[in-house]
């Protein structure tokens, strides 16, 4: 036996034990896809999990691999195809590649995969330059209903998750999603820098992202997607603007296509101590991620809502063809 | 200024403590090993480092984030003299002189003025650093994607001096590079160019595959063809093992010019650190006294990029310090250590932290130095690498290329991909193409199309839009005088000529 082969058996000897009853469950070797490059949001959330999955003695080892591109397009891809029925994986996703997978027409769809849970989430933000006439969301909303082109946005990449929500903004506030004036930049960096230099009328990003700008009084923002206010977080919601416009970036888990039941409920108890275990809540704190566990079938279910949601954003807006 | 000073006595106290020492020289050291393999950057590096400091204590972590981040910059530059692999994109305009400047036994000469020049450039940079940030921040901000579409025109320029002796076979090479910088994703609309299905083409090509490829790859499979035919004889000195009166003479100036260039572009948001190692290479090669070594291994073509490329890496902390935005991957990862510690770079990061930040410009002082002390030493150690004989020496690069590439991108298409950039790097050379345009086109093609872009959407159409700005405007100018100047020149040369 070749060692990686040892170390499959083992998986499966561990398995097999952890199927027989949760006690074993420390017995867990994992191996974690993060779909994309080191340093991202996803390569970040699974090295968080290999951290306190083996800190709270819930796995003995958890190996994170990184296979970037294409928004997650060609992890997932791999993914579906290298890790089928081994109930021993687990890959990071979220959002961004719902949008992804749907602009790359990838023959890979999240439905094959086996949803776990949901883990985290970010709330975004519209900012404004500070010295920019618009006040409030109602302004905003008032010039994009007076001439939508002439509003300019920037944000993340093209189909992203601040891209789906300017269409989204203009939806709530009854103008033609189709024609908004959306300007993608590569990274934060950049795009933070159009803002500030007011080359644009309004930047969308995650909150964490431009809070100390926001703070500092450089940006001011207009709103923010949570349901309701955040504790600590001085911005008014949408939502109280009278602007329904609900969304978070969220992050998840899924499982391998073709696990049994059993598999499936190993790793999503796994999961699920995890996210109860304190170094989860250390990480989440010491990150600034907001904890929005959501596990079994309601993942399943919300899993399902938010593709046909930014499904219909994309095609709205004409970045992925009906 | 005098307060500044204070910060900075009070910030050198700070990393001088001998644990912060030890972080800035583990930082080096690490930075200038992953910089020498093709592939594994200073970005990955700290990604990979960040959970192992979560807890050590901050200032010491972010010391040794910067080390890495010189020193990356700094090794990419020896494998691009010794054996013509740049480790970095920004090492590419060092690898075209300094490269043949090994082969005639100055690699000596070569390392030792890129240490000098680094360890000059990176020295001015940080005193720029220090005392111009937040005026020069309030400038970059300034800068919107029509003053960056001016600034790629500037740069397209100067790619002729990258040309050789025919314009045609040097537009066509520039050509080829356009053309796969169209290759993936296109970033406006979303929608997918030139991947032919290939979900690995989506992300575009990666320049340093196409630059280890083209150069390495290439030579490797070029020198193995003619062996038979002409063995090309190296001898690893010959001359002066160390910089002459002559080199330094030569050296100096270039060094200060290529500081110009890099600092204030490597401060822009979108600036990066190629670009200016190709203005300085392109001003080099129209100011030297000796054009005729232009191309077969002038001092000036390795001192200038050099320079400019450690002195954009100063400048990227410019506005990672006052605004925290990060300008490249490297200042996005030290973004994420320095959140990791719940703090926010930006403008509250001076008046909360100051012992932070000056303690990490200090450090960067002090990294310089041990860069230099490290580097030196070892000039003498790199170019016995040249005395392997060749066979041996082109099967380590071809090791050594694939292993970088295979450590950045796990995948076969991006190994096909290094292949077939080796045999197109062979046959460009076979048939007498310039390589350098190509990655110079795959560079700036895909930064000045979405730029231009960006602004016509910004302005609604209006194409107005890319001389009303005062700097864009400027930046055109420039590139309109440098571009039919030499014509001019030319034509009065002639008529003057005519007169005698």
């Amino acid at each position: 036996m070749t060692p990686f082969q040892k170390r499959l058996f083992g998986a499966a000897v561990a398995l097999t034990l952890a199927a027989a009853g949760a006690a074993h469950a420390q017995q867990l070797e994992l191996k974690l896809m993060a779909p994309a490059a080191p340093g991202g949001g996803w390569d970040q959330t699974a090295r968080s999990m290999q951290q306190a999955l083996v800190a709270a003695k819930i796995a003995r080892s958890v190996q994170v691999t990184n296979v970037p591109g294409a928004g997650g397009s060609v992890g997932i891809a791999q993914f579906v195809n290298g890790a089928k029925g081994d109930g021993n994986q687990m890959m990071v996703n979220g959002f961004v590649m719902v949008g992804a997978l749907a602009m790359n027409k990838s023959p890979v769809t999240l439905e094959q995969v086996t949803p776990i849970a949901r883990l985290t989430e970010e709330i975004q933000v519209i900012v404004v330059p500070a010295n920019s006439p618009l006040k409030t969301a109602q302004d905003l909303a008032a010039a994009v209903k007076a001439d939508i082109a002439k509003v300019t946005f920037a944000g993340g990449s093209a189909g992203g998750v601040d891209h789906v929500m300017a269409a989204l903004f203009a939806g709530a506030v009854g103008a033609d999603a189709k024609k908004i004036n959306y300007i993608p930049f590569s990274g934060g960096g950049e795009s933070l820098a159009a803002i500030l230099g007011a080359k644009v009328s309004a930047g969308i990003s995650g909150l964490s992202e431009y809070e100390g700008q926001i703070k500092s009084g450089k940006l001011r923002a207009l709103g923010v997607t949570s349901e309701k206010r955040i504790a600590g977080v001085d911005i008014p919601t949408f939502k109280e603007q009278g602007i329904d416009l609900v969304l978070a970036n969220w992050r998840s888990v899924v499982a391998a296509p073709g696990i049994t039941p059993e598999q499936r409920k190993t790793l999503s108890d796994a999961v699920e101590k995890m996210v109860k275990s304190d170094a989860w809540k250390d990480i989440l704190k010491q990150k600034g991620w907001e904890d929005a566990y959501l596990g079994g079938d309601a993942f399943a279910d919300f899993l399902k809502k938010e593709t046909t949601r930014v499904t219909d954003v994309l095609k709205s807006v004409g970045l992925v063809k009906s | 200024m005098i307060d500044t000073f204070a910060q900075l006595a009070h910030g050198m106290a700070v990393a001088l403590q001998p644990l912060n020492l030890l972080y800035a020289l583990i930082g080096v050291f690490l930075g200038t090993a992953v910089g020498v393999l093709p592939g594994i950057g200073p970005a990955l590096t700290v990604a990979l480092l960040l959970p192992v400091t979560y807890k050590l204590d901050p200032g010491g972590s972010l010391i040794m984030f910067a080390g890495i981040y010189y020193g990356g910059m700094y090794g990419g530059s020896t494998t691009a003299i010794l054996i013509n692999t740049p480790g970095e994109s920004a090492s590419m305009a060092t690898a075209l002189e300094g490269n043949k400047m090994a082969k005639a036994g100055r690699g000596g000469p070569a390392l030792a003025t890129a240490a000098i020049g680094s360890f000059v450039a990176g020295t001015i940079a940080t005193i720029g650093l220090a005392f111009l940030a937040p005026w020069l921040v309030d400038f970059a901000v300034r800068f919107g994607p029509e003053d960056y579409f001016a600034l790629m025109c500037v740069a397209f320029v100067t790619v002729s001096a990258t040309f050789g002796d025919s314009p045609i076979r040097g537009l066509t090479s520039l050509f080829i590079g356009l053309t796969l910088g169209l290759i993936g994703i296109d970033k406006l609309t979303g929608q997918a160019r030139l991947a032919f299905g290939i979900p690995e083409l989506l992300d575009g090509v990666e320049v340093t595959t196409l630059a280890v490829g083209l150069f390495a790859v290439g030579e490797a499979l070029y020198v193995a063809s003619r062996r038979h035919h002409a063995e090309e004889k190296l001898e690893p000195v010959r001359g002066s093992l160390w910089m002459t009166r002559e080199d330094w003479k030569r050296s100096w100036k270039p060094w200060l010019r290529g500081t110009m260039f890099g600092f204030p572009i490597g401060a822009l948001p979108a600036g990066g650190a190629e670009i200016p190692t190709f203005l300085s290479y392109s001003t080099e090669k129209r100011l030297t006294k000796h054009p005729e070594e232009f191309g077969k291994g002038a001092i000036e073509g390795v001192a200038g990029p050099e320079a400019a490329n450690n002195a954009s890496a100063a400048g990227t902390l410019v506005p990672l310090l006052t605004l925290g935005l990060p300008t490249s991957a490297t200042a996005a990862m030290m973004l994420a250590g320095f959140q990791q510690y719940g703090l926010n770079p930006g403008p509250l990061l001076f008046a909360e932290r100051p012992d932070l930040v000056w303690g990490l410009i200090a450090s960067l002082f002090i990294a310089n130095v041990m860069l230099l002390v490290l580097n030196l030493p070892l000039v003498g150690l790199w170019v016995r690498l040249l005395a392997i004989p060749q066979p041996w020496l082109y099967a380590g690069i071809l090791a050594f290329a694939t292993m970088g590439t295979i450590a950045a991108k796990p995948s076969v298409v991006e190994l096909s991909m290094l292949a077939g950039f080796g045999v197109m790097g062979f046959l460009m050379r076979r048939f007498d193409y310039p390589i350098a345009p190509v990655v110079v086109g795959l560079i700036l093609g895909p930064i000045a199309e979405s730029q231009l872009r960006r602004a016509l959407q910004i302005s609604l159409g209006d194409p107005l839009t890319l001389v009303q700005s005062p700097i864009s405007a400027t930046l055109l100018a420039i590139a309109l005088i440098a571009l039919v100047a030499p014509f001019v020149l030319k034509g009065l040369g002639r008529f003057k000529a005519n007169e005698d």
